[in-house]
């Protein structure tokens, strides 16, 4: 457990405010009690010479220092001009009322310290504790807001306004999964995991700063091209095609992709990096879709043939851009209703979060696909062999899809149905922990933010998976962890490669659609291949 | 007399924050849905499912399970269950001091009770009959038992909050100034009573003096500064943090639970509609707002051409 870090320290320049000891990460149960874990690679020294990295051991924004201290004084004022237009209705009527009740009633108990895996897993290092960003941005919006007054540093705290401490405050957002399991614990019911996405927003539509993968190469990419993948139309049906193809060869039934059906019952959205990482996810979906009847199309229009939207994660303006796209591309085919992949994020962006965005016409019933596949296994009209799935299974719940819209049930029912050794993991449901990818975190992968995550953010999700999996640890027995999200199978993806967890303890993993095809009479018997994780 | 002027004071000051917070609160715009599960209203929430579990969910009728937010609400309140599941030391001194308050809002309240009973004639005493005797034993039990737990509660909060570096680093003055000021009323209070006043009969005839506005009487200067620091504190607490014992209810309704959805044509729809109109002035080059652009504007621009 590392000491607590004063306030008056965030604003004092040193190399860096905090430190991820390797030392303090929370043991691994069995087979990898005694694994070593490599130190975290340091940032180098080119790094933190360009790019504000004074946080902690790793830097996730890469924003450019300034070069001189009126660069750094016009950066702070462009950050209190923010802060002051974060607390206004015409700016950020989407989250005010929420903002503004975290921020007068915290009581700083810390009670939502023990929810956090990263808190937790990190050894309990003061740094990633959520109510310390909470404070920092508390302290600086109180002095700023009151003048600098003393009752104001009586009352609320005092902390410098200065640019080591803005600069800290814009890492420290981006080292929160935003997974919101603190804000369940919360006993008045403030919101550490929204004090972080509110932080995130205020830097990226007032100074336009944030993460690259997630604005640059993300929303951005998506609105100009369709696709944070890169993916054009023309090149997203030629890869969609080559699925198909592979599909019908490894599954031996015939699978067609349907494009831009008028009329059609159900548009499907995907995750586009499924399409490029796990090509079999859209394919299995194409496969039950198919052997199911029902009509379904995906939409080639801009933007909407990826489902994602970045924005729900640091930017309203972002956010409304894409989910906009979205509704007009399924008001345009006049589709019954638009049901979201496997894709946690989406669910929660579509779902619940552009339900007070798309009004009119615009506003066209969304579904989950874990519901559609929920009622296809149930109705029997797919013809399953749970025998197939005959090895252990555990569930990943997504925390969009599960805690933030609660969609608990229907994967459940679906895999306890297929799968005949499936287990829960501990704890699960709407009490899960976050894959550690939540939040931009699995596409994040700059300098060494990548081997940060799996050290601080994604530990406590692989030993949940240890955990589900203890009876047997047998290398030679495959296991399946069934993630129904893209940025939980890219966080998992990486965890189990990091730990050779295929090799060392036969766990690997995959989505839903997977293992529902695997089980489907009609399909060539060993769709899943158990060979790398 | 003066003395007799600080508890109105007090309830006018008290009255002014919270009504203040309440105007506040209803004056911010309606926000994107921010609900977190379990909902309490929903029909599974025993596992934290949602309406969004059904097939075409937006064509099943939709019955909110209010006595299921009651079921939470109640023991979070009464006996703070979400710290006793989740920092059990910390519950062991928070709820007495909160049980400690909810006993000593009550004995405002049976002192008050007890106030008017006299000045209808009524005698509210130990020996006395129905209802004089019962409104007697409960302020009784009420003021010993209330300010016992405040005091214990407070103290015991206060200590840790000293003696745990975490604590001790995230606190600003006040917080820990708050909880002297409740150990300071609590015990005052409690002393008052055991020199002056045990069987609170000189409080009650206060009482009865302030409601029948028939200011004059001497009170035992202990009880008056006791008097005084209770005022105090019932005027402070809702311009604090503390006033989460009423802003609790719209952090759960409003933001927690609130998962009312958007239909088209509805009351909803209109406020988001009319909110989509309000001016953006976020400076950041892919917004550029300049306090000229609607919502809908920015929503709506092609990015590509940017």
């Amino acid at each position: 457990m590392s000491q607590p870090i004063p306030f008056s320290d965030v604003g004092r320049p040193s190399a860096q405010l905090g430190h991820l000891d390797d030392r303090d990460l929370v043991p691994l149960p069995r087979p990898y009690d005694t694994w070593a874990e490599k130190p975290l690679p340091p940032l180098s020294a080119k790094a933190r010479e360009t790019y504000e990295c004074s946080l902690d051991d790793t830097c996730a924004v890469s924003f450019p220092r300034p070069k001189s201290k009126s660069e750094e004084d016009e950066l702070v004022r462009k950050f209190l001009s923010g802060l002051a237009k974060l607390f206004t209705s015409n700016n950020n009527w989407t989250f005010l009322q929420p903002l503004v009740l975290s921020m007068d009633h915290c009581a700083k108990c810390q009670t939502c310290a023990e929810a956090c895996h990263i808190y937790e897993e990190s050894g309990r290092n003061e740094l990633y504790r959520p109510t310390f960003r909470s404070e920092v941005l508390r302290r600086l919006y109180f002095k700023h807001r009151s003048g600098g007054s003393l009752l104001s540093a009586w009352h609320h705290g005092d902390i410098d306004i200065d640019w080591t401490t803005v600069a800290r405050l814009l890492e420290l957002a981006y080292r929160c999964n935003l997974c919101r399991r603190c804000a369940q614990t919360c006993p008045v019911g403030v919101d550490n995991g929204l004090i972080a996405h509110e932080i995130r927003k205020l830097f990226s539509a007032e100074l336009g700063i944030a993460a690259k993968e997630i604005h640059e190469k993300g929303s951005m990419l998506q609105l100009k091209v369709g696709s944070s993948t890169g993916m054009n139309a023309i090149v997203v049906k030629d890869n969609i095609e080559f699925i198909d193809e592979d599909m019908t060869e490894k599954t031996g039934v015939k699978v067609q992709t349907h494009w831009d059906v008028e009329g059609a019952d159900v548009l499907l959205m995907h995750n586009a990096g499924e399409i490029l990482a796990w090509p079999e996810n859209p394919g299995a979906f194409a496969v039950i879709l198919e052997a199911a009847g029902i009509s379904w199309t995906l939409s080639s229009d801009l933007a909407a043939y990826d489902a994602i939207n970045y924005g729900l994660w640091y930017d309203d303006a972002q956010f409304a851009r894409v989910a906009l796209l979205h509704a007009q591309a399924a008001k345009k085919l006049g589709v019954k209703k638009i049901v979201i992949g496997e894709c946690g994020h989406a669910h929660k962006a579509m779902m619940v979060i552009a339900d007070r965005v798309l009004t009119g016409d615009l506003n066209i019933p969304r579904e989950s696909a874990m519901v559609l596949l929920d009622d296809l296994v149930a109705s029997g009209r797919l013809k399953l062999d749970p025998s197939r799935n005959d090895f252990p299974v555990t569930l990943h719940d997504p925390c969009n899809l599960v805690r933030l819209m609660g969609v608990v049930e229907p994967q459940r029912r679906v895999v306890r149905k297929i799968a005949p050794q499936f287990r829960e993991m501990e704890p699960h449901g709407v009490h899960n922990y976050c894959c550690g990818g939540g939040s931009g975190f699995a596409i994040m992968s700059g300098h060494n933010f990548a081997e940060w995550r799996l050290r601080a953010a994604s530990r406590k999700k692989f030993r949940q998976i240890l955990e589900a999996f203890r009876d047997d640890v047998d290398p030679t027995h495959p296991k399946y962890v069934c993630a129904p999200c893209s940025n939980c199978k890219g966080a998992i993806r990486d965890l189990l490669a990091h730990y050779e967890a295929g090799p060392k303890a036969g766990i690997y993993y995959g989505g839903l659609v997977e293992l529902i095809v695997n089980a489907m009479v009609d399909v060539k018997p060993g769709f899943l291949s158990f060979g790398e994780p | 007399m003066l003395l007799y002027l600080v508890p109105f004071a007090a309830v006018a000051i008290f009255l002014v924050a919270v009504v203040a917070r309440l105007v506040r609160i209803y004056s911010l715009p309606v926000h994107l849905r921010w609900e977190l599960y379990p909902v309490a209203h929903e029909q599974n929430a025993a596992y934290g499912g949602s309406f969004f579990e059904h097939v075409d969910w937006w064509q099943q009728p939709r019955a909110k399970r209010h006595v299921g937010e009651l079921k939470v609400m109640v023991p979070e309140i009464l006996f703070l269950v979400g710290v006793r599941e989740h920092n059990r030391p910390l519950w062991a001194r928070t709820f007495p001091f909160h049980f400690g308050l909810y006993l000593s809002a009550g004995l405002i309240a049976l002192l008050l009770l007890g106030g008017v009973l006299q000045a209808a004639g009524v005698t509210v005493a130990g020996s006395a009959g129905f209802p004089g005797a019962a409104v007697h034993w409960l302020t009784v039990v009420f003021a010993y038992a209330g300010t016992g737990l405040c005091l214990i509660g407070a103290l015991a909060l206060l200590l840790r909050r000293l003696s745990d570096p975490v604590l001790r680093t995230h606190s600003a003055p006040a917080d820990l100034w708050n909880l002297v000021a409740f150990v300071a009323t609590g015990g005052l209070a409690l002393l008052a009573f055991l020199v002056c006043d045990r069987d609170l009969a000189l409080l009650r005839g206060f009482t009865q003096r302030v409601v029948t506005f028939r200011l004059g009487g001497e009170v035992p200067t202990l009880l008056a500064i006791a008097i005084v620091a209770a005022s105090a504190m019932v005027a402070y607490v809702p311009t604090t943090h503390m006033a989460h014992f009423f802003t609790k209810w719209f952090m759960y309704h409003d933001v927690r639970w609130n998962d009312e959805v958007n239909t088209v044509g509805s009351k909803l729809e209109k406020k988001i509609q009319a909110q989509l109109a309000y001016k953006v002035d976020w400076a950041a080059p892919h917004i550029q707002g300049g306090g000229t652009k609607t919502w809908v504007d920015v929503a709506t621009e092609e990015v590509a051409k940017r």
